[in-house]
């Protein structure tokens, strides 16, 4: 008699009991029972690139009513569903963003609004405006009377809440700092005489703040001291800055030669990175709480989203009807984006556009972790690479890129034209970085 | 009663005890590796730190989930079949009859046969899973059955020559290559679609990862469907006349054709060409199987040989003279192989190891044999005769362990439908065929032609001039890349000797200096020695 054993199996091992149960699936890793793994995986790679431009439908909605262009936004530091909108007829509103609806009306300036800033525990806001006054507004009610007014000697273009300390700073004709509960400014800094027209304060390194102004300069001071810290002066002037919220050395300036500027503040004399894309000056600009990207909006009518450390944008927002884009803002959960335009509106986008809102199953979630694992692989495929990178842009922004690019074409030529029909060394070579820098000073 | 004091038993003695199966289970390198897909990175080669790190946590994800595959081979939970024989006997000896008798009554019911005289000779195809059988009768006969619980889709007669038949990607659709055209049938049997595109072929095969129903016709033409689209992806004349010896590799989906000549060529739907070609066998060839790992190659030509190639490096591996010709062959999915010789089934283990002297297993089937084919997942082999067809218990040919998301033999209804939707999202491109399938996760490393012409692009930069003309050359010449070498080394000689020459000169006038001035001062030395000294010397020119 031989010794025998045949393959006989027990379908109670691999078929399910009653119909409620879930399917039994017996799973063997041989590499031989799997072929074509590479290729597979790569096809999944591709069609779920082209799935995520599929649903890459970033527009959410609109929050309409103001009578005026918008021209400054402020996130509530507490709640994510609230966001506060000023207007160039002074008037100041606040939404609700899942509901869309204005709750709250409060006419704050004749005028302007021009900067606006709430107090650490959210109870109270802090607006400024063209009618030489800074107000301080209680939240918690609708408003009728702000709780303190401040009369000052010149408009106030800016203002910024100090993230510790009962400190508020205007910028006008100079930096002021206010003790909050005085009228009188506790210190007024100046580095030459000009407009200043932004100012904003660290938020980790709490002493510092940086402004903008309109002799194209950027200069950092100590709230602590009598003078500014350093200054930088660019070819053009510089509209906004923003701070890192999670670098304490690192903001972001939005320049009116259509580039952002990185810095590190300690090293002024060159930018970090040039984020390049814009066609047109850039307006604002806004870091994403993780540090990691941040969110701009141009005279241009789009608004881009640029990660820190890459030189080109990696999205683009722009609408029929969107004008240009005063103030963008990126919520404080990482997930939306706000955009203030001349036309009255304000737009919520999401931050990662082809992002399914709304809870997820398990397996959903599962599913597109290993669908960005997937993209995350294959992202240097020129396939994958070109659908990925594909957006579709208003005619007139892409003839305008085009021309762009000619003209910096052109430049490059003669300049290498130059170059070689002069005494070598006599036109050096310049990086794109310190192009853009005319100084330093201390 | 008992039981407790069975536990107290096991109590251990000490107070203090140490767990003897502490921490994971331990795990033997080799079954480690053989879930390696390729050499990891060496660290060293790359450049930059931040790069580097990404490199080493990668390869420790990468090394971690081989660790737990190796791991998981403790939930397979079948074993493979065997057949051990008894002292002084061998396993060849042994009938179906006699295994029969010591197996249990499931496997029993798998040893069958069905008797069709009348449209034979059939050929057979099993279905992915394994659970479904189709067989076509060269007469006309076309059928479709779950052959364990003998449960018929199917049947017709389709009044034609009936060359191939073929499963499609699930057990609802076939195609039939007949007289002129080939069809595709439901599993209803109802006709589908004429494929006018495929006439008068020979052969079939399905490329079940591609969507890619591949055909091979009577005027040595190759074409290709995709039949998730309908459409024809490739199609080539491949001149080698009558193609009716066709198979697939498993591993890369290169078809495989064997010639008259006793050639095998192989064929990707991207290459207008073979992109191999080997000579196999002194006469035609008359079948090709390939195994599962796509490593080995077995041939078989009218000559009566059976040759095992490797596929690696397109070497012989082993050559067995059967003696009369093998008219079919196949590798089952455990690399046993099956060969139809007149009317019997020689089966060989270990062939691809070693060189065998006898069979494994010798099986009498009541026809002529026209085509066999082992069932996937089970210990089975179909085989298509003059008769009808028989199914025979082979043990140890299949893969006891099944992987449910590739193929499940016991998938419902619903499960077939989830994983037909799958398949067709997975469905691979025919362009990414090719004899490597690990190419795409290789660096694609550019030419010195294409760096070039990419630095042509750049702009004002003067592109660099190479000194390379490849010549015009007639095949079986030298090759350039040699003869430059060559120039270069003339070259270089020619140099080297005019450098020694002028070397040679500069040492001969050194000497020649060296010899005079010796001379002159011996002259002098010796005048002095000749000559008295006079007054009006001292007034004389001096040597300097």
């Amino acid at each position: 008699m031989p010794k025998v054993k045949v393959l006989s199996r027990n379908p109670d091992d691999y078929v399910r009991e009653t119909k409620k149960d879930i399917f039994k699936v017996p799973r063997n890793y041989n590499p031989t029972l799997h072929p074509f793994e590479e290729a597979r995986e790569y096809t999944r790679a591709l069609n779920a690139t082209k799935l995520e431009r599929l649903f890459a439908k970033p527009f959410l909605g609109d929050l309409n009513g103001h009578r005026d262009g918008v021209n400054v936004m402020c996130k509530h530091p507490i709640s994510l569903s609230k966001v506060f909108t000023g207007a160039c007829d002074g008037e100041v509103r606040e939404w609700d963003l899942p509901k869309l609806q204005c709750t709250k009306i409060i006419a704050t300036h004749s005028g302007f609004v021009r900067g606006m800033d709430f107090e650490s525990d959210a109870q109270k806001f802090w607006t400024c405006g063209d009618d030489k006054t800074i107000k301080l507004w209680d939240n918690t009610i609708t408003p009728e009377e702000p709780l303190q007014t401040i009369l000052t000697s010149d408009v106030p273009q800016g203002l910024s809440r100090h993230k510790s300390k009962e400190v508020i700073a205007t910028c006008g004709q100079s930096v002021n700092i206010y003790n909050i509960g005085r009228t009188t400014p506790s210190r007024s800094l100046t580095w030459g005489i000009d407009s200043i027209h932004h100012v904003a304060f660290n938020p980790i390194e709490t002493e510092i703040l940086a402004s903008c102004a309109s002799d194209r300069s950027i200069v950092l001071y100590d709230c602590r001291e009598r003078n500014p810290l350093r200054k930088v002066i660019l070819k053009l002037r510089s509209n906004k800055l923003a701070w890192n919220p999670l670098e304490a050395f690192t903001f972001t300036v939005a320049n009116e030669d259509y580039n952002l500027y990185t810095f590190d503040m300690r090293k002024l004399s060159t930018p970090v990175n040039v984020h390049m894309n814009h066609i047109s000056a850039v307006l604002d600009v806004d870091y994403s709480p993780t540090g990691k990207s941040f969110v701009s909006g141009s005279y241009d009518k789009t608004i881009r989203v640029f990660e820190v450390n890459k030189g080109r944008s990696i999205e683009v927002y722009h609408t029929k009807r969107m004008q240009r884009v005063n103030c963008v803002l990126w919520s404080l959960d990482n997930r939306y984006l706000l955009s203030a335009s001349d036309e009255m509106n304000v737009r919520v986008w999401k931050a990662n556009a082809s992002e399914k809102l709304g809870v997820l199953k398990t397996r959903e979630k599962e599913s597109m972790n290993y669908s960005q694992k997937l993209k995350q692989k294959y992202k240097h495929f020129p396939k994958i690479k070109g659908i990925s990178k594909k957006r579709h842009i208003p005619k007139a922004i892409y003839n305008a890129a085009s021309e762009i690019a000619t003209i910096r074409e052109s430049q490059k030529r003669k300049e290498s034209n130059r170059r070689a029909h002069s005494k070598p060394g006599a036109v050096p070579y310049v990086s794109e970085r310190q192009k853009h820098v005319v100084g330093e000073a201390k | 009663m008992a039981e407790k004091e069975t536990r107290e038993a096991k109590k251990p003695k000490n107070s203090i005890m140490k767990d003897i199966f502490d921490g994971p289970a331990p795990l033997s390198k080799h079954a480690v590796n053989r879930y390696a897909r390729g050499h990891e990175v060496d660290e060293k080669s790359v450049r930059t730190k931040y790069r580097k790190a990404e490199i080493i946590s990668n390869e420790k994800k990468i090394y971690s989930a081989m660790k737990d595959a190796a791991r998981a081979e403790m939930l397979l939970n079948e074993q493979a079949g065997f057949l051990e024989a008894d002292e002084g006997e061998h396993t060849s000896q042994y009938t179906q009859d006699d295994i029969t008798k010591v197996v249990d009554v499931q496997s029993q019911q798998k040893y069958f046969e069905v008797k069709l005289e009348n449209f034979g000779p059939y050929r057979i195809n099993y279905t992915r899973n394994g659970r479904f059988i189709l067989l076509g009768g060269e007469k006309g006969h076309v059928a479709a059955f779950d052959w364990q619980t003998k449960q018929l889709t199917c049947e017709m007669n389709v009044m034609e020559t009936v060359n191939d038949i073929q499963w499609l990607h699930t057990e609802n659709m076939f195609a039939v290559a007949q007289r002129l055209w080939t069809y595709i049938y439901d599993n209803q049997g109802i006709e589908i679609h004429c494929l006018k595109a495929l006439d008068r072929v020979l052969r079939l095969e399905f490329l079940p990862y591609h969507f890619l129903l591949v055909s091979a016709n009577e005027k040595s033409y190759l074409s290709y469907i995709d039949i998730s689209i309908g459409k024809k992806v490739a199609g080539f004349p491949t001149a080698y006349g009558r193609l009716d010896v066709m198979t697939q590799n498993p591993y890369n989906a290169i078809t495989l054709l064997g010639h008259s000549g006793g050639t095998v060529s192989m064929w990707s739907p991207n290459v207008k060409q073979p992109l191999v070609k080997m000579l196999c066998h002194r006469s035609a060839t008359r079948c090709i199987s390939v195994e599962q790992s796509g490593q080995y190659m077995a041939t078989s030509g009218i000559d009566g040989k059976v040759k095992i190639w490797d596929l690696r490096t397109y070497k012989l591996l082993h050559s067995y003279k059967v003696g009369s010709p093998v008219y079919d062959l196949s590798f089952s999915q455990r690399n046993l192989l099956a060969a139809a010789v007149g009317d019997v089934v020689h089966i060989y283990k270990d062939s691809l190891s070693k060189e065998i002297d006898a069979p494994y297993m010798c099986q009498r089937s009541p026809g002529f044999i026209r085509n066999i084919d082992f069932c996937p997942f089970e210990d089975v082999l179909g085989v298509g005769h003059s008769t009808g067809f028989s199914s025979y218990l082979v043990p140890g040919a299949g893969e006891p362990n099944f992987d449910a998301l590739e193929a499940n033999p016991y998938q419902t209804k619903k499960q077939r439908r989830q994983a037909e939707v799958k398949m067709l999202l997975d469905k691979i491109q025919p362009d990414l065929i090719n004899l490597d399938t690990a190419v795409l996760g290789k660096v694609d490393r550019k030419s010195a032609q294409d760096i070039l012409e990419e630095k042509k692009k750049l702009l004002y930069l003067k592109p660099e001039k190479v000194d390379f003309v490849p010549r015009y050359k007639k095949k079986g010449g030298s090759k350039t890349g040699k003869i430059e070498k060559r120039k270069k080394g003339v070259l270089w000689e020619d140099k080297r000797n005019q450098l020694k020459e002028r070397l040679l000169k500069k040492k001969l006038k050194l000497k020649n200096n060296q010899t005079k001035k010796l001379k002159k001062k011996i002259l002098k030395e010796s005048k002095v020695d000749t000559r008295t000294s006079k007054i009006l010397d001292r007034f004389q020119k001096k040597d300097s």
